[in-house]
């Protein structure tokens, strides 16, 4: 029931903190040689995590590995093409990186406004008119 | 939890940065170093950076590791000076490798990667917090 209750910016919570933690992984490798930046597609990853879970492979045991590029959230991390890309093979540019950590945080604030909002309705319909 | 990840990356970030601004500060407190010999003379020391994933190989969490202290290979400059005590039969002495410029461009770029970490920390942090009060 309360997947469908918060529906959409549950899933999109879930897409939000994962890709915070692709971020945080490229800004923490800024300076490390040969280190690809990635990143994934949030469009596509809300489609991921909104399809039935018959649509898409699942882990049903700790041990078993992943599938090719696949978070466990079932999302698929891409590489970023770099604008400048240094001489020791690192693709991380940090400005980008920061700029889209800013983003991807506000969004995350956007989905726990409304996921709150969510809560809120649902108290006023439990508790009636006071 | 896999949130809370977000702080051994950041966190593997900052231990390796501060790494890095430990051997920087070493080279730069050492650029002035003499000795007697060009063996004995002291040379720029570099950190190695590498990734480490998980046990799991999950790729959105992968820590940095400092995979060992390098030396730089320059050679030794020799200084004419007779009357040093440490100076070898010819009269030279032997100043350390280390390029002053460079180290400076080091310490900025690390204590910039260093700021980097702890900013994500912080947010995550807050954001986490937030996540937890979901409600009242």
């Amino acid at each position: 029931m309360y997947d469908d209750f918060f529906g959409f910016h549950a899933a999109a919570l879930r897409v939000r903190s994962t890709r915070n933690e692709l971020l945080a992984r490229n800004l923490a490798h800024a300076d490390t040689p040969g280190y690809q930046a990635r990143d994934i597609d949030f469009r596509e990853a809300l489609a991921d995590a909104n399809a039935s879970a018959s649509a898409r492979l699942m882990r049903t045991h700790s041990e078993h590995l992943p599938a090719n590029g696949e978070s466990p959230t079932g999302t698929t991390v891409k590489y970023r093409v770099p604008m400048q890309p240094s001489v020791d093979g690192n693709t991380v540019e940090a400005d980008i990186e920061q700029a889209e950590f800013a983003e991807n945080i506000v969004q995350y604030r956007a989905s726990l406004h409304f996921i709150n909002g969510k809560i809120r309705t649902m108290r006023h319909a439990i508790s009636g008119e006071r | 939890m896999a949130t809370l990840k977000v702080f051994d990356i950041a966190g593997s970030g900052m231990a390796a940065q501060a790494v890095r601004l430990n051997t920087t500060a070493s080279n730069i407190a050492n650029a002035g170093s003499v000795a007697g010999s060009p063996d004995e003379a002291y040379r720029a020391k570099q950190p190695l950076f590498r990734t480490v994933l998980d046990a799991a190989g999950n790729p959105a969490s992968a820590a940095v590791r400092v995979d060992g202290i390098v030396e730089s290979n320059a050679p030794a400059l020799a200084l004419h000076q007779p009357s040093h005590p440490q100076a070898d039969a010819d009269g030279n002495v032997w100043v350390s490798n280390v390029n002053a410029i460079e180290e400076m461009v080091n310490m900025l770029s690390a204590s910039r990667s260093y700021r980097n970490n702890v900013e994500v920390l912080q947010t995550s942090r807050e954001l986490l917090l937030q996540t937890l009060s979901l409600g009242s």
